[in-house]
């Protein structure tokens, strides 16, 4: 196969290039600069519920206008702005980037047996939109009044007379969810028309299927929201009142506008997206987890297909569960009880993936590297976040949960000790692929343990927090007797947050020294059996050097009366 | 590399499509959200008040039973103007210069598009001169949301089509088959945009 072999100028190859492997490592690295963002807008936070209304130390205070910190205290504003944005950043601008945008387009193509993705200058067009909505969000830290400060969920009327950062952030996201879309669009598309000879729809990768369903909840799932940016838009802009009802009254005055909106539309429409967004965060972390656990048990993983069909339904599902998140507002029984039953069937598919991946170690010969460290670990991790879930799905008992710690407790073992453990699984999995060197393991393992045990000393507290009624959103929590002895629990979740900034500290020297200094390894370190794996490493333009051709599932490891203990999925005679 | 891309301008034989028409089929099932998004934004509200007003009485049927005309007709020519591509390829009568009909027709589409946005434009005139604006109420706001997003996606065929006519008609000397295919999605789209409308006239106008 012949390639063009003419030289592209830099701006091309590293900047504006349409290879999937170089968007990818720019999604990726984004991502990446983006997450480490949101935690230290958290970072921020978590000090002021420490020591509520205590000055912050005077080399941090400084870096802060009058707008948001006064003599090195937080305004309650700016602790808004932080809570709003740390989430949209975590979110919009962090782990789906990472996780979809870096991942995705690195990986998917080369799992498939794809030279690049079906359009490669829309999938340069879907990163530098999302560049351009995440310099959106940051710049909205400095336009008057702050960045939005209505929650991640920028919930109305609140939010339609907020200041003017909300718009900003409402632009934001229409820069995020055009990229999303143009993203989505090229992945079912790659998916669907450029899988390699003999790679039928059950020999892909899990992660594939994951990703593959994952882009049909972007694609579906984001233009209702879009249609809610728009509404609030026009709320904000051209003044009509869709999300304000008649007669609302703003800091004792009645609201000059004609009103006959509702506020709960904004919800239905947000949810929309939101809910199948949290199978968006968490789909492509079991696709990951799933190949890291095959390669290092060194076992097919237990009931591929069953997991297949579990995640298809559990993405079909996703689109029917939203309402469970507004058991408070007044949608009435009937609704509710709806929305908790079909809660109740999507933790099925849930539980059946988790169990599989559970169930794939069993009788496994398992290598206690660096990825396998962060696969495992998500596996109780995720397990606790969803199960704390079950709770929250049910009406009755949401009524005591909803809105306090507890809830904040549950996502983020979902998302971050679940989803951004399997990312870094991930990135030490692939690293070899992306560089040809291997990260290092003893730093990779200075990395895992701190962080592992961090991560349950922020979050678990989360849980007993909301238990005693601790309200989710409170600047100040002390002037509450309810909250006051959980007080030395926040104490303690800031001291593990902090601890936890320097936990990261070997996974970024480890990122950039292996760059440069680490082994040097083949194209196939880990000796894994999908497509990936055979091609060269970095791959080079075009990725394979003859076009691959699939002669088995995915993860034919340890095959009886094999010499070795794994068959790829391209190698036609025995291995 | 896109010489290593498969089923760009020639269909998947499994599949039965290219990947620019799959891709395109995507794209038309995420707009469909959006508006079936601000669609039930309208029941929603509707459902939600006390008083809605019929949309004959505040607004102009008879120019946008006009607008209906002129859409209908320019999806036609849209058609017309990728059928005139096939008949050609059919023909197999060289690959210099676009058909002349295919011109005709695609002129045709996008001038139809503008006699809508300028027949749109004396609706909205006429609206803000009587002093009904998105802020009036909740009725003139929804009416002006949807009929603006329309508009823009009008603009947006318009300025596809025109991209088609002119510049991008080059393609159709090289790869004849992948212009066809490209002309077919942009139908695809302002048939979609077609059929927006067809929804939008009479849930705001009628009903």
């Amino acid at each position: 196969m012949k390639h063009d072999s003419h030289p592209l100028p830099f701006w091309r190859k590293y900047i504006f290039s349409t290879d999937h492997k170089v968007i990818g490592v720019q999604y990726a690295v984004t991502g990446l600069v983006f997450l480490l963002f949101g935690f230290a807008l958290m970072m921020l936070m978590r000090w002021q519920l420490a020591y509520p209304g205590k000055p912050f130390p005077e080399w941090i205070a400084k870096m802060f206008s009058d707008q948001q910190m006064i003599s090195g205290i937080m305004l309650p504003e700016f602790y808004n702005q932080l809570g709003a944005m740390h989430g949209t950043i975590m979110i919009f601008l962090g782990v789906v980037p990472l996780a979809v945008g870096g991942f995705g387009n690195y990986i998917l193509p080369l799992q498939i047996g794809a030279p690049d993705m079906a359009f490669p200058k829309l999938n340069m067009m879907s990163y530098w939109s999302y560049f351009l909505g995440g310099v959106t969000m940051f710049a909205s830290f400095f336009v008057p009044g702050g960045a939005a400060q209505s929650g991640w969920t920028s919930y109305p009327p609140l939010a339609d007379i907020a200041t003017v950062g909300q718009t900003v952030w409402l632009f934001g996201m229409v820069f995020l969810i055009t990229s999303s879309l143009l993203g989505s669009v090229n992945f079912i598309v790659t998916t669907v028309q450029l899988r390699a000879d003999g790679m039928s729809f059950f020999r892909l990768p899990f992660f594939v299927w994951a990703q593959f369903v994952t882009s049909f909840l972007l694609l579906l799932a984001f233009p209702p929201l879009e249609a809610a940016a728009v509404l609030q838009l026009m709320d904000r802009l051209a003044g009509t009142s869709f999300f304000l009802p008649s007669g609302l009254v703003v800091a004792g005055k009645v609201l000059e506008r004609s009103g006959g909106g509702s506020p709960l539309l904004w919800q239905h429409l947000f949810w929309f997206l939101a809910h199948p967004e949290v199978y968006v965060l968490i789909l492509p972390a079991m696709g990951i987890v799933a190949e890291v656990l095959a390669c290092n048990t060194r076992k097919p993983i237990y009931g591929y297909k069953g997991m297949v069909y579990s995640v298809v339904f559990l993405g079909f599902m996703s689109f029917i569960v939203w309402a469970h998140h507004m058991f408070l507002t007044s949608m009435g029984t009937v609704m509710s009880s709806f929305f908790q039953i079909t809660t109740m069937i999507i933790s099925i598919p849930s539980v059946i993936i988790l169990t599989a991946l559970v169930l794939s170690l069993w009788g496994g010969s398992i290598r206690f590297n660096t990825p396998m460290l962060f696969a495992i670990a998500f596996l109780p991790m995720f397990g606790m976040g969803g199960l704390t879930g079950l709770p929250l799905g049910l009406a009755a008992a949401d009524i005591h949960l909803h809105d306090t710690y507890y809830v904040i407790g549950h996502f983020h073992y979902v998302v971050a000790p679940g989803t951004i453990f399997a990312l870094f699984a991930g990135i030490y999995h692939w690293f070899p692929k992306v560089t040809g060197r291997k990260m290092s393991e003893f730093l990779g393992k200075l990395h895992f343990w701190p962080s592992f045990i961090l991560m349950n000393g922020i979050f678990f507290p989360m849980l007993l927090m909301g238990l005693a009624g601790v309200s989710r959103r409170l600047w100040d929590p002390t002037q509450y007797a309810h909250a006051l002895p959980t007080q030395p629990l926040n104490v303690l979740m800031s001291f593990c947050a902090w601890g936890m900034a320097l936990a990261q500290v070997p996974f970024i020297l480890n990122f950039f020294g292996s760059i440069f200094f680490g082994k040097k390894v083949n194209e196939n370190p880990w000796e894994a059996t999908t497509l990936e794996w055979s091609a060269p490493s970095p791959p080079p333009h075009g990725n394979f050097e003859n076009p691959p051709v699939v002669y088995r599932e995915p993860y034919e490891y340890s095959v009886p009366g094999q010499k070795h203990d794994f068959w790829p999925q391209g190698m036609k005679e025995e291995n | 590399m896109s010489a290593l891309i498969r089923y760009i301008s020639k269909p998947h034989p499994l599949t039965g499509v290219t990947n620019a028409k799959l891709g395109t089929w995507c794209f038309l099932a995420s707009e469909m959200m959006l508006f079936g998004g601000l669609f039930s934004a309208y029941v929603l509200l509707r459902a939600g008040s006390t008083a809605w007003p019929r949309g004959s009485e505040l607004l102009n049927v008879p120019l946008a039973t006009l607008n209906t005309l002129i859409l209908i007709t320019s999806s036609v020519t849209m058609v017309m103007s990728w059928a005139s591509l096939i008949m050609k390829q059919e023909k197999g009568t060289g690959t210099s210069k676009v058909p002349g009909t295919f011109s005709f027709y695609m002129g045709s589409t996008i001038l139809l598009g503008l006699a809508f946005l300028v027949v749109k434009a004396f609706e909205y005139g006429s609206k803000f001169s009587h002093h009904h604006f998105p802020g009036t109420d909740i009725f003139y706001g929804i009416y002006f949301t949807l009929t603006g997003l329309h508009g823009l996606h009008v603009i947006g065929g318009i300025l596809l089509n025109t991209y088609f006519l002119f510049p991008g008609s080059r393609l159709w000397q090289t790869e004849p088959e992948q212009f066809t295919g490209r002309i077919e999605c942009a139908g695809l789209y302002w048939h979609f945009v077609d059929l927006v409308w067809i929804f939008l006239f009479p849930v705001l106008y009628l009903l």
